[in-house]
């Protein structure tokens, strides 16, 4: 089985990359691969908990919380989520918050990396 | 020991979205990247400019002036400072109306020792074949 490392940079609420990212991520689980997902600048808003579901907006809190608890590693950029007011205590449960080398860090050893630019 | 090298393409303009700034920060992270790392292994970053991308490189950038943020300039001078590979398309450029003089060349102020590389985009292709990954921004 391999490893697959996912960069998204788009925000949750005005774009569908973040949405295709948590499906992706299940399906490489679903297969049996390790998966890393590392979110930067605008995505950095999937981080944050206690966001309210509408239908009309993606809510992506309750099926990340099922792939974290499949072994799903999610993290934020630490300064990209400070800069936009997400601290640590309005963070989700076991996402976790790193400087932009974890990104690097995890690109090193993966079979993959796929790359998803912001807005 | 093993060395992972990636490529950081930058497609967009400056400025109009935080893109081509974050693939200049991430690109430096390369630096401290060995924290996370066994002793001798490596993560490279080359970055190149293509498209609007170009224009990314310009010199005298306002941005601290106007927006009171750092320039994509400084970051620009700073993976110099950091020796890392900076590449900028010679066709592209020339498309936009602009030469190497229209573009940051170098940080002799930040003491660096390498300079932009304005190379045709086959030099570019040839750099991306030889990366591991690629990251488009």
């Amino acid at each position: 089985m391999g490893k697959l490392t996912i960069g998204c940079f788009s925000s949750l609420v005005g774009s569908m990359n973040l949405d295709f990212a948590v499906k992706l991520s299940a399906a490489a689980l679903e297969k049996g691969h390790t998966v890393d997902l590392w979110v930067s600048g605008n995505a950095t808003m999937l981080s944050i908990k206690d966001q309210r579901a509408f239908k009309d907006y993606s809510s992506l809190e309750k099926p990340l919380k099922e792939l974290m608890g499949k072994g799903l590693t999610v993290t934020a950029c630490e300064a990209c989520a400070e800069a936009r007011g997400y601290h640590k205590d309005n963070t989700m449960e076991g996402f976790k918050r790193h400087s932009m080398d974890w990104y690097l860090a995890s690109a090193f050893d993966a079979d993959r990396v796929l790359h998803i630019g912001g807005e | 020991m093993a060395t992972t090298k990636l490529g950081f393409i930058v497609q967009r303009p400056p400025y109009k979205s935080e893109n081509p700034k974050l693939a200049l920060t991430h690109a430096i992270a390369s630096q401290s990247v060995e924290i996370y790392l066994k002793d001798g292994d490596l993560v490279t970053a080359d970055v190149a400019f293509v498209g609007d991308g170009v224009l990314n490189c310009l010199k005298n950038q306002k941005a601290m002036d106007i927006y009171a943020l750092s320039s994509t300039e400084s970051h620009l001078k700073n993976c110099l400072l950091l020796d890392l590979n900076v590449y900028v398309c010679k066709e592209d450029l020339g498309k936009l109306g602009l030469s190497e003089n229209d573009i940051v060349m170098d940080a002799e102020e930040f003491g660096a020792d390498m300079k932009v590389n304005v190379v045709p985009f086959d030099e570019i292709s040839k750099m991306m074949e030889g990366m591991n990954h690629l990251l488009f921004f």
